[in-house]
């Protein structure tokens, strides 16, 4: 496979580590209430769908960015890639 | 026979030997053309029946004569000869049989044919029990198989490759020349790849002109062209076996497997190529028409006849018969006719067959049986009203074409079927970016083939965004066809579908009978399509015969799709040349050469290799050696190069902040020049790594990590990092490889470090126990030092940059020769650490929690670290075994790692397992083997009798629980 | 029909007239007892045991392709209880036990040949690993041996032991363990069942999962919708996508393993061997083939096939360790859907619905547990009790804690 890299062009798949599903990003606040519920769900219930996938990929053996990869499970097409950092950064000021 | 003509060189004869008799061929002849040239028609054997069989194609789908070529370390088992060029001293051997070719004992189980159906062997060998693996099956065994191994290592060399291009043309026939053609033209990085050793495809066996030209010199004209367009790959004797994802093809380039030897080339090479667009134009495979006793060595396919007759100047006989279904039946007696091969009949199904030549055509006829022992003698030939028996050599026989779909159903898309070719067709299903052309998508013929290739070059350039360039395609004869379905014929007796697994039509018919209908089923009932040529030749057949008995039509009785590779390839190239001691990067540590010079004994640790111990003369036993290192840095001071911890540099403002998330316990209050022992949770609330964490300055901290989980903790810090917590202004890298780093521990500690270090006051008071600092060594070099001890002495560990490392390890060991300084390896770092009850990879074994290592209280609950919330699930929480120490009652008694822990008079078994020895060693400290374990309710079983359970080695030792820590319990030395 | 090498003389002399069908073609009934989802190994094997050992009627078992056409299909044959985990290796032992008296129960010859299993190591802190492992298994019943690198070269002359880049220092065996025909313990267990009167439904794809009240009630199929008192759910590969249909979650990734089969070769290897510092594991067919594979591609995959990378990567471990194959040719490649679970183990349990049960999270370790599989899951079914053996997998132990993590490698499905 061949991961279209935001900054570095199409890289190939075996540079990167996965990880999982990019939920991953959503990690709980530890110190609320409910916590144990939410990081159950958080850990232990991605998603897993049969298409469409938001997942993060490591370039381990490139620039050390963390990736959020669009790929269809079913095809392996991969739809768009963007920075894991862009993608948390722009969620957490919407949170705010 | 040899024939005139050909594109074989005559004059260069080959000598080659084939089961030990030496024969001569000309070179251009295959193995297989040059076997039939000297009249040899049987050259295997097949499978379960072990039946004679001959060469039944010219192609890489050869289902039957497959051999053992070369020898030694050499030998190549299952070698299809069609496929094998000629060279000099060429050595074949047959296979599957025994004593000889000929008189095969094995044979045998073709008089049992009746009793060894399709899936017979589900229905015996049951009874008695013990008889499956003692003999039925080691019978099997021997009977099964093909060729066999050298059981030797390959002497050969292999390579890997990358390549790129904008257009993959598969397939160098009529259709991908054209193609490449077209879009080199047009200025497409174009490769075109073929498994021949010349371009052409069939071009080369059959005698069609263009633009009035022979195949042959229209063929050099072209290539010349090709020749000329420097952005065009041409690559013979390459098989593009696989279509990967995202436009990447794997293939395999025989470089010198035409050679007796490689000489200093790779025998192959394996390809990985990148293509934004590919077209397939790998033609199609002629289908065969199972009748009785179809497998007699000289029966073949048609177009295989007429490939030996016309590229190779050869045919197995000097009087054949055809038996077709099309128009290409007659074609191929025409071309043989010319080359002066009688021709006793063709035999055409059709009752309309046309009169294409001088020669017999029997019309609205079947083939009903053959005669001849090791080689066809004679056919029956039946129509209506009558049989007659007619006397021939050879046989070829077209049921028509498949188009070789392989490809392009390598992402699981299905062919599908045309009822005007009867055949099953690229659907709309293609791997991404592929255009299929010519035969592969059913335009067989020459004109449709030229044609197509030359429109999926248009096509293929628009989606690159190329202009194409008018392309004018050759003149030729336009012919057709015409073929009339005839999937096999009718009648009793034996009638093989899949030659080289020996299926025949009756299987099929059986596996019916017992519902084994889905074509899934049908292929694993009877094993039709599981041979070396993955169905290619049998499929489509048996999909015809299944469907007859169904009553439903071919493409509702199931389609077939093929899986990579699309021939096989040898596991040496794909294993690359990464093999041996290169099968892994191999990393050293900075005072190596130092090591070696020291006849230092290493070991595998991951990527590294590490200074194990340093024998020294006179020491016969490693322990002998490694009680030395440990009694002589607790003595005086040892030095263990320890750079393979990982390091990782965290810089920023919120560095603080950030550690503090990330270790389960406080880091927040760790003061600038101060060093404080971290552990880090998996967000599972499980033990994931431990190391330390020094604050060299206010925004400057260095964390390290094991050897094993450097790559983890580094990439799980770049995930808190940007995924978590992108606001935080904190910087990473990992240093483990700039900094050499090593531990100096040991009573002289100190001294010897003064010796080293520039201006610095390395008192108790100025740098006590767990300060940190940057400073400079050996006048001027810039380093780090850490007083931290692993072993539980007075311990530092200095670290400076790589390149310096050797220079500093001999520097450390020629100063503190009079403090008795001693080298030491990972052995004696694992005793002292046990001695001293430090958790390391066999406690991280990450399945463990702080808790069970005594540690279950640093997990701060005021703070959201990663996996706080996680441990204090109940499954954590109310885990009772913890880390403690044992020691043998009898000091002679071994402890060993692995054994199960259980209470005195307890029966062994897993019920009643209260925990295992994790670590274990010799300690020369307490004269007695210790060990570290995790045992139920440890922590208040202090002095309590156990008993470590190592049946795997019948070893029972009575075991007293101790404090995990041996030495120096007060840390007294630590901090003097 | 019984079969036996009587059977088979009397047929191959009476021209094979008598042979049956292995099994009917039923269609629907429109109600059953139990529906099983997935005519996979473990599928089958859950309602043979439920109509013979449980002594239930009334199953069917709705498969929406053709039966065996689930992992069952796909696997690398390899049969072993060589277990570390308490959770684990008595369940693991339970299923070799059945492997052993498998053929002569259902009467159909599954090629179980104990022909052994090697799990090499090279280093000595994978020894000790190995011996906590090794001695697990002899407390839980089964048996194991450790083997130094001396006994190895005499038992397997052909591996690299003087050129390698990890050394072979020794190897754990387990005798007992070994390899079976995986379509004819399908087959065996689909025969089995249709004789005890169960429907096997192939080309039925369940749709929609009908509930009330907490309390499923019924499945809707490609052949219509069929009530069902108790479902039993076992597809693997696909078991988020069942569930789904139910609302739950499922703490299960799918994806993709490849395996790998060469060419037909003459006796090369004696046993399975596996070589977990090169992910790479091999056993020899009857048929000749060298069966192997390694690790999975590691992405979330519905695909049923891999990537390039991977098969040189297990490729590359076949020959550092065994440098004398690089002759023989790979034959063919696929791929097969694992349900990668979050700490490698398996689920049979309960489920929030009433009536609704999961057997899933086999990873790539399905093949070897399906007898115990389908056994502990009839048990559940039929009794609505665990099996002794299958008491640890429990659908919420990840959310209480009490993971059986073989690897220790956490929350991490590619890992495992």
């Amino acid at each position: 496979m061949l991961i279209p890299h935001p900054l570095l062009g199409l890289r190939d798949a075996q540079e990167f580590t996965y990880l999982g599903d990019a939920v991953l990003l959503n990690r709980p606040d530890g110190l609320a209430e409910g916590a144990p519920e939410a990081f159950n769900e958080y850990i232990y219930l991605r998603g897993n769908p049969a298409g469409v996938h938001r997942e993060l990929w490591f370039h381990e053996q490139g620039d050390r960015s963390w990736l959020i990869v669009t790929r269809n499970t079913l095809t392996h097409e991969i739809l768009h890639a963007e920075l894991a950092r862009d993608v948390a950064l722009k969620a957490k000021a919407g949170a705010v | 026979m040899r024939l005139s003509g050909g594109v074989i060189d005559r004059s260069k004869p080959l000598q080659f030997s084939f089961d030990g008799r030496s024969y001569s061929g000309y070179a251009g002849d295959t193995l297989a053309s040059a076997l039939l040239a000297n009249d040899v028609r049987l050259v295997g054997r097949s499978f379960k029946y072990h039946r004679p069989r001959g060469v039944f194609s010219a192609g890489s789908e050869e289902p039957n004569a497959l051999v053992e070529l070369r020898s030694g370390a050499r030998k190549e088992p299952n070698t299809r000869a069609t496929m094998v060029e000629l060279f000099e001293g060429l050595e074949a051997t047959s296979q599957n049989r025994w004593p000889s070719l000929k008189f095969d004992a094995l044979a045998i189980n073709d008089l049992f044919s009746d009793f060894l159906t399709a899936g017979f062997y589900y229905k015996t060998f049951m009874w008695p029990k013990a008889f499956w693996e003692k003999l039925y099956e080691p019978i099997i065994r021997r009977a099964a198989g093909l060729g066999s191994l050298s059981m030797q290592a390959d002497p050969d060399v292999y390579d890997k490759g990358f390549l790129h291009a904008d257009l993959l043309v598969i397939g160098g026939g009529a259709a991908g020349l054209m193609a490449a053609l077209g879009a080199a033209r047009a200025g497409a990085d174009v490769i075109l790849a073929d498994e021949g050793s010349e371009l052409g495809g069939r071009l080369l066996a059959e005698t069609d002109t263009l633009d009035g030209k022979s195949a042959a010199d229209w063929l050099r004209s072209l290539e010349g062209e090709l020749a000329q367009l420097p952005n065009l790959k041409v690559m013979r004797r390459t098989t593009v076996f696989g279509a990967f994802d995202h436009g990447i093809y794997g293939a395999v380039e025989r470089v010198s497997d035409h050679l007796p030897v490689p000489g200093n080339r790779p025998r192959q090479t394996l390809w990985r190529v990148t293509a934004r667009r590919s077209i397939l134009a790998g033609g199609a495979i002629e289908r065969h028409i199972p009748f009785r006793d179809n497998d007699r060595p000289g029966i073949m396919q048609s177009s295989a006849l007429r490939a030996f007759a016309n590229r190779w100047a050869v045919s197995p006989a000097s009087r054949v018969a055809i038996f077709t279904n099309n128009d290409s039946g007659h074609c191929a007696a025409r071309d043989l006719l010319a080359k002066g091969v009688e021709i006793a009949a063709v035999v055409d199904s059709r009752g309309d067959a046309p009169q294409q030549g001088d020669f017999r055509v029997i019309r609205g006829a079947m083939v009903t049986g053959s005669k001849g022992r090791h080689g066809l003698a004679s056919i029956e030939v039946s129509r209506p009203g009558g049989s007659e028996w007619i006397s021939c050599g050879a046989l070829g026989v077209s049921g028509g074409w498949n188009p070789n779909v392989h490809l392009i159903s390598h992402h699981r898309g299905r062919p599908v079927w045309d009822a005007e070719l009867h055949a099953f067709v690229p659907g709309p299903d293609l791997p991404k970016g592929m255009t299929v052309a010519g035969a592969a998508k059913g335009e067989g013929s020459l004109h449709a083939a030229l044609r197509s290739g030359a429109e999926a070059a248009m096509a293929s350039l628009q989606q690159l965004g190329l202009r194409p360039e008018a392309l004018r395609l050759p003149e030729v004869e336009v012919r057709e066809e015409n073929l009339q379905p005839l999937w096999h014929v009718p009648g009793k007796g034996r009638a093989w579908v899949d030659f080289q697994n020996d299926v025949t039509v009756k299987d099929i018919k059986l596996a019916y009978q017992e519902n084994m209908r889905p074509v899934e089923h049908l292929k694993r009932w009877t094993t039709l399509g599981m041979a070396t040529d993955q169905g290619k030749t049998s499929n489509v057949t048996a999909l015809a015969v299944m469907a007859e008995l169904t009553g439903k039509s071919i493409p509702q009785t199931g389609t077939t799709i093929f899986r990579p590779p699309y021939t096989p390839i040898s596991l040496a190239v794909l294993g690359g040349g990464d093999t041996g001691t290169n099968f892994r990067p191999r990393r050293l540590t900075p005072s190596h050469q130092w090591a070696k010079t020291k006849g230092a004994v290493f070991v595998e640790v991951g990527q590294w290799l590490r200074a194990q111990y340093f024998p020294q003369p006179g020491e016969a036993h490693w322990r002998q050696t490694v009680d030395r290192e440990v009694l002589a840095t607790r003595r005086g001071v040892g030095i263990c190069d320890v750079t393979t911890l990982g390091k990782v540099d965290v810089q920023g403002a919120d560095a603080a902040e950030f550690l503090d998330r990330l270790y389960c316990n406080p880091m927040k209050s760790l003061k600038v020049g101060m060093v404080r022992y971290g552990l880090m949770l998996r967000e599972d609330g499980h033990a994931f790594d431990d190391g330390t964490c020094a604050r060299l300055a206010e925004n400057h901290y260095v964390v390290t990590s094991t050897t094993a989980q450097a790559g983890p903790v580094y990439r799980h810090m770049e995930f808190a990092r940007q995924c978590l917590w992108p606001e935080l202004d904190v910087q990473l890298i990992s240093t483990t490889d700039a900094w050499a780093q090593f531990s100096v521990a040991g009573p002289n500690a100190r001294r010897l470090l003064q010796r080293v270090v520039d201006d610095a006051d390395l008192s108790n008071e100025a740098f006590p126990f767990m300060a940190c600092a940057n400073l400079t060594v050996c006048g001027g070099l810039r380093a780090r030092l850490f007083r931290i001890s692993f072993c539980g002495e007075l311990g530092y560990e200095v670290a400076v940059p790589a390149r310096y490392g050797n220079a500093l390890m001999a520097r450390l060991m020629e100063l503190g020769v009079d403090l008795g300084a001693v080298v030491y390896g990972t052995e004696a770092l694992g005793v002292m650490r046990i001695e001293k009850g430090h958790a390391a990879g066999n406690e991280l074994n990450g399945q463990t929690t702080a808790q069970m290592l005594g540690m279950g209280r640093m997990v701060s609950s005021k703070k959201d670290a990663i996996g706080a919330v996680m441990s204090r699930r109940p499954g954590l929480q109310l885990e009772t075994r913890v880390l403690v120490g044992l020691r043998p009652l009898d000091p002679a008694e071994p402890v060993v790692a692995g054994s199960h822990l259980f209470a005195e008079g307890a029966v062994q078994k897993t019920e009643n397992d209260q925990g295992w020895i994790s670590s274990a060693a010799f300690s020369p400290h307490m004269a007695s083997a210790i060990g570290l374990a995790f045992l139920t309710n440890g922590g208040d079983r202090m002095g309590e009798v156990i008993i470590a359970a190592n049946p795997l080695q019948g070893q029972q030792v009575a075991m007293r629980v101790v404090p995990t820590v041996f030495v120096d319990p007060e840390g007294e030395r630590l901090r003097g | 029909m019984r079969y036996s090498a009587l059977r088979v003389l009397k047929e191959a002399l009476t021209g094979h007239q008598g042979w049956r069908p292995l099994w009917r073609d039923p269609d629907p009934r429109p109600s059953y007892d139990y529906i099983i989802v997935g005519g996979g190994g473990h599928g089958l094997a859950t309602a043979y045991y439920l109509a013979k050992t449980f002594r239930q009627a009334r199953i069917a078992v709705v498969e929406k392709g053709w039966l065996g056409s689930g992992n069952i299909g796909r696997n690398t044959t390899i049969i072993r209880s060589n277990y570390l985990l308490p959770g684990n290796e008595p369940f693991y032992e339970f299923s070799m036990k059945l492997w052993e008296n498998l053929e002569q129960e259902f009467n159909f010859n599954a090629m179980v040949s104990q022909r052994g299993i090697v799990n090499l190591f090279h280093t000595d802190a994978q020894r000790d690993a190995y011996r906590r492992r090794g001695n697990a298994m002899l407390l839980a019943g089964a048996d194991a041996e450790l083997v130094e690198a001396g006994q190895l070269r005499e038992m397997m002359p052909f591996l690299n032991f003087d050129n390698a880049r990890f050394p072979i220092k020794g190897g754990l065996l387990q005798r007992r363990a070994g390899t079976a025909r995986h379509d004819g313990v399908a087959w065996g267990y689909a025969r089995g069942a249709d004789a005890r009167g169960v429907d096997l439904i192939q080309n039925c794809e369940v749709t929609g999962l009908h509930m009330e009240n907490g309390r499923i009630l019924g499945v809707e199929t490609s052949r219509g919708y069929i009530a069902a008192k108790k479902v039993g759910v076992a597809v693997a590969g696909s078991t988020s996508l069942l569930m789904q249909l139910a609302g739950l979650r499922m703490p299960i990734e799918s994806h993709v393993l490849q395996a790998f089969v060469s060419e037909g070769l003459k006796p090369t290897i004696p046993g399975v061997i596996t070589f977990g510092a090169g992910h790479f594991y091999v056993s020899q067919s009857d048929k000749g083939g060298l069966v192997f594979g390694g690790d999975i591609d590691g992405y979330n995959s519905y695909a049923q096939r891999g990537n390039l990378p991977v098969i040189e990567d297990v490729v590359e471990g076949g020959m550092a360790l065994m440098p004398m194959i690089g002759r023989a040719r790979l034959l063919r490649t696929w791929g097969g859907i694992m349900d990668m679970s979050m700490d490698g183990s398996p689920i049979i349990d309960r489920t929030p619905i009433d009536g609704l049960y999961l057997n899933a999270g086999w990873c790539y370790g399905g093949f070897k547990a399906t007898p115990a599989s389908g056994y502990a899951f009839a048990h559940l079914l039929a009794t609505d009790r665990p099996h002794e053996t299958a008491k640890a997998y429990r659908l919420d132990r990840f959310e209480r804690g009490y993971v059986i993590d073989e690897k220790g490698a956490g929350a991490q499905p590619n890992l495992h």
